[in-house]
């Protein structure tokens, strides 16, 4: 337990950027100060995490002596002084990592769909990308199996398979082909490579025969000790611990920033603050809204790399998190582009632009990862290529979300079973009250509404949802922080961190361009009424500030629903926020998407070019987006 | 101040180089501190574990788990042959024997009573770590490899395909902002690491690799050339390992851009030297950035490490801007405000003021320039 703190640092160490914020406490409250960042140093030739620490923590250092603050220092001696002493050092500095690539996993399990997905599930809650779910049904050979191991080298990988007291066999031929793998990890580390043990207790002998000496064997509690429950907490914690012991330890320069992440307890003594993977710590923080405030949230996180997506779903308040490896906007944007086509990422696009050119600038931002969008057209491109990149990771999240049980969760054995062939998702956009987006191209869109209407376009929320943004994207460190100081960390989330955009009226069901699709009637604070009835395929913003409410009737029209059934109207409030409220009546249909092979939902979008290039121009005037001037 | 910090390529006339080559997993150091080596010289081996094939006997008998080891004709570490009976179940007077033959040649690893499953390790494969460069043994990682040093021209590229290779350097356009065309390409390139300008298109790189050149060192290619050459849309950055004939490395980027003048200069200075040379890149944890590698006559003496330091960006830095507008083009840094601008696209950022190589002064973030380092 940390003593009260007068002043926090956290950093976050993305795979790009390294973010610093400085939190203070005013007045018997936490506020954030300033925020700095520097590019992430982990890589030659600095080689050492600290480095860029260092250079973010230099820059808050000059915001704040700007703010006036002449003699405030932060470093002492090329290190983070800790704790406070006057003008000197903070209270407490707390770190979250994503660099070099994250957590790397392979999890396996006996059935794919059950004690695979059990362990997939353990490995993304802990904050771990999984590489692969090997399973004795994964209808590849044994050989192509250890292949896979050896190819990929894991930082670990997670071991489950049966329940106790049920057959072993399946579960040792799996530790068996982890020992033919006879797996390294990653080159130039020194240790064996983790295998952590969560299956069938009854095995454990065998496998500890089968792997003892070729692996550094961690054996822990079934994470599927009966078929209708999970267990995933103990083998969560030890993948946390060998995050911290063995991959965190061997990245250069953790072990310098491990020792400088500390606190001083209550006894006024030096407490060190574990370092938490990234995604672990946005995970928290979205489970801390959707607590507080009862609600279902969707939250994404789209990095240069990877996207994360959270949700919180259901009366239980079922968590979910998926991380889409290979969908980010710096280091993967080429692989959006090779996901998708180049079609869909065009449909975005409200001007021509030659396919070769756009090849060639996702190229360049792929292998200069870390460059910024100057020009318009390249910054409407970006945001085109960001809402299919979100669009795919959402994809991927309702195909993992389904039916689905936390820790702990009893389910009946016909659900259990039923979860491999349904797989049903629990992700309901209707139902859904508030998404939530951070990362580089949602929180610094340079307008709040670029960042809205990427979100509506990417995720298609339907009825009614309220939209926010991560304003300077500190999701990541406030996570962290909640582990030392739970009241700093939802002040400083509640007062500084979200940025709400608004609210999204999108009646569900098919466009039919010319027809009515709503009738609305909205009471503004100021007095004014809004009253119109508006056709399909049209998209509205209406004022309605920051902490402003709004008194709506709405009645979807042509067989449409906002959440009441087929044209039934309802009355609700509606919150404002720093774009308004925005009416979208394009339409949700299902439609068979060619790339991703399956049903999916969409919005209408004329298919000749130089229609929808007039769509998306009125649409993006009427939401105003962009500068009418870049849009002919 | 913050430092400012930016990522940058060395592109230098003459350094040290320092050169790991380190086997794969553990094995044989064959040479020792001292020896001079040349680039083809092997100076490490090792045997790579052979490929696993597991078999279930248990299954393929029709006996329980517990009853495959006895069953078993060869046991745990036995050679074995392909189609060499392994396994063979014994019953009365030597009827309805059924038998497992052997899919591979290697040794029995492992008989498992649990599953039944047998392992079939096949041999191992050689595995030969060459010098890559000429130069001196300087260090010598025991069992795991070597430290090779010597003065070089050295050049880091932005992007590269194809693996490691040597070869003579061999400049084909007069100016580097000029493009390599096929016809600049004949059977006098034959091993030689071709240079090129500002850009190469796929039927330059067919005709390069028709006459069997080694390489090509360009400043950019166009993303869709690149596509159809390997025949698939490289989504993540990993590369070095593809097989098309040659080894290519961009200097610039993406699309038409004059190869910077300092690369093309130190390029034409060593022609006809030897440069080794890799397309390896990868733009993730642990960045790798394809080289080249022109070693030049030095005397040991020489070796003697520089510290670098790294003084990040400052007044009068050369760097390249390596973002639209003014892509590829070189410049020397002028002022660096510290205030925040905003520039076209509406983004707020940190920006500094550079002079073009023309003397016209432009404003850039800070994140779109590249140090080129000496």
């Amino acid at each position: 337990m940390a003593k009260e703190l007068r002043s926090i640092l956290a950093t976050d160490c993305g795979s790009t950027t390294t973010k610093a914020i400085l939190i203070k406490k005013i007045d018997d409250a936490y506020r954030l100060i300033v925020r700095g960042e520097a590019p992430t140093t982990v890589e030659a030739p600095f080689d050492d995490v600290t480095k860029g620490v260092l250079n973010a923590v230099e820059e808050v250092e000059d915001l704040v002596h700007i703010r006036g603050e002449k003699d405030r220092m932060i470093i002492k001696d090329e290190t983070i002084e800790v704790p406070q002493d006057g003008e000197h050092g903070v209270d407490a500095y707390v770190s979250t990592s994503s660099a070099g690539g994250g957590l790397q996993m392979m999890v396996a399990g006996v059935v794919k769909s059950m004690t695979g997905e059990s362990a997939e599930r353990a490995a993304l809650g802990a904050g771990a990308i999984v590489m692969d779910v090997l399973a004795s049904n994964d209808k590849r050979l044994p050989h192509q199996r250890i292949e896979r191991i050896r190819h990929l080298r894991p930082d670990m990988i997670l071991l489950s398979g049966g329940i106790d007291g049920g057959t072993t066999k399946h579960v040792v031929e799996l530790a068996e082909i982890i020992a033919a793998a006879d797996p390294k990890p990653r080159l130039g580390s020194e240790y064996k490579l983790p295998v952590i043990y969560a299956g069938n207790k009854d095995a454990r002998d065998a496998v500890k025969e089968t792997l003892g000496d070729k692996v550094d064997l961690i054996i822990t509690d079934n994470i599927r000790p009966v078929l209708e429950r999970e267990n995933l907490g103990p083998a969560r914690d030890k993948i946390h611990d060998l995050f911290m012991e063995h991959v965190m330890a061997q990245a250069p320069g953790y072990k310098k920033l491990m020792a400088w992440a500390r606190t001083v307890d209550e006894n006024g003594k030096m407490e060190e603050v574990p370092i938490m993977p990234t995604p672990g710590a946005v995970g928290n923080i979205m489970q801390t809204i959707a607590k507080i405030e009862k609600i279902e949230v969707v939250g994404v996180d789209i990095g240069g790399a990877t996207t994360d997506v959270f949700s919180v779903f259901t009366e239980e308040q079922v968590f979910n998190r998926t991380v889409s490896a290979n969908l980010g906007m710096s280091y993967s944007i080429s692989n959006v582009l090779a996901s998708t086509g180049i079609k869909n990422i065009l449909r975005w696009v409200p001007f021509d632009i030659p396919e070769t050119q756009l090849r060639n600038m996702i190229k360049n931002k792929m292998i200069r990862p870390t460059t910024i969008p100057f020009l318009a057209e390249e910054l409407m491109l970006e945001q085109a290529i960001a809402k299919e990149a979100l669009r795919l990771a959402f994809e991927q999240h309702k195909e993992f979300a389904v039916t689905l049980k936390g820790t702990q969760r009893e389910r009946e054995i016909s659900e259990a079973f039923s979860q491999s062939t349904s797989g049903e998702t629990i992700v309901n956009m209707m139902t859904l009250d508030i998404l939530v987006g951070s990362g580089g191209v949602l929180s610094h869109a340079p307008r709040r509404n670029q960042s809205a209407m990427m979100m509506i376009d990417a995720f298609l929320p339907e009825g009614i949802t309220r939209l926010a943004v991560d304003s300077i994207f500190m999701m990541p460190q406030l996570g962290v922080l909640a582990t030392i100081s739970e009241k700093a960390a939802t002040e400083v989330f509640e007062k500084d961190c979200l940025i709400h955009l608004g609210t999204c009226i999108a009646p569900k069901g098919k466009c039919k361009p010319g027809k009515k699709a709503l009738e609305a009637k909205i009471e503004l604070p100021n007095g004014e009424i809004f009253e119109e009835t508006i056709n399909f395929g049209e998209m509205r913003k209406i004022d309605l500030g920051i902490d402003e409410t709004a008194q709506a009737t709405l009645k979807p029209l042509g067989g449409t629903d906002i959440g009441a059934g087929k044209n039934s109207e309802i009355e609700t409030t509606l919150s404002g926020g720093v774009t308004g409220i925005i009416i979208d009546t394009r339409g949700r249909e299902l439609y068979f998407d060619e790339m991703l092979k399956k049903e999916t939902m969409k919005a209408y979008i004329p298919e000749d070019h130089a229609e929808r290039v007039k769509a998306l121009t009125q649409w993006m005037k009427a939401l105003e987006v962009y500068p009418k001037e870049w849009l002919s | 101040m913050a430092q400012a910090y930016t990522p940058g390529l060395t592109i230098t006339k003459s350094t040290i180089l320092k050169k790991d080559r380190i086997l794969p997993i553990k094995g044989e150091v064959v040479v020792k501190v001292g020896d001079k080596v040349k680039a083809e010289n092997v100076v490490a081996k090792t045997d790579l574990p052979g490929d696993v094939q597991p078999i279930n006997i248990g299954n393929k008998l029709g006996v329980p788990p517990s009853e495959v080891e006895p069953n078993m004709i060869k046991k745990e570490g036995e050679k074995i042959k392909k189609d060499e009976i392994i396994a063979q179940t014994k019953s009365f007077f030597g009827l309805f024997k059924s038998s497992v033959k052997s899919p591979v040649t290697g040794t029995i690893e492992n008989i498992s009573s649990i599953t039944g499953q047998v392992l079939l390790r096949e041999p191992p494969v050689p595995i030969d770590v060459k010098a890559f460069v000429d130069g001196v043994v300087t260090k010598v990682y025991e069992k795991e490899g070597v430290q090779i040093e010597n003065k070089s021209a050295y050049i880091q590229g932005i992007f590269g395909i194809g693996g490691e290779i040597t070869g003579e350097i061999k400049v084909l356009v007069e100016a580097p902002d000029q493009e390599l065309l096929p016809e600049q390409i004949d059977n006098s390139c034959t091993g030689k690491i071709i240079i090129g300008g500002s850009m190469v298109r796929l039927a330059a790189i067919k005709k390069a690799i028709q006459v069997n050149a080694k390489g090509i060192v360009v400043g950019g290619i166009d993303d869709q050339d690149l596509k159809d050459l390997l025949g698939f849309d490289i989504g993540v950055a990993i590369t070095g390992h593809e097989e098309i004939g040659l080894t290519l490395v961009l200097t610039e980027g993406f699309g038409p851009i004059k190869m910077a003048t300092k690369t093309f200069d130190i390029l034409k200075q060593f022609e006809g030297y030897k440069a080794s040379m890799h397309g390896k890149t990868q733009i993730r944890a642990g960045v790798m950035r394809p080289e080249i590698i022109i070693p030049i006559p030095f005397k040991e003496d020489e070796l003697k490490e520089k510290p670098k330091s790294f003084t990040g960006l400052k007044i009068g830095s050369i760097v390249r801007i390596i973002r639209q507008p003014h892509f590829g083009e070189i410049c020397t840094v002028t002022a660096l405000p510290e205030e925040l601008v905003v520039v076209e696209s509406e983004t707020k950022v940190r920006v500094l003021k550079a002079k073009m190589e023309d003397g016209i002064e432009v404003t850039i973030p800070r994140a779109n320039v590249e140090a080129i380092e000496d």
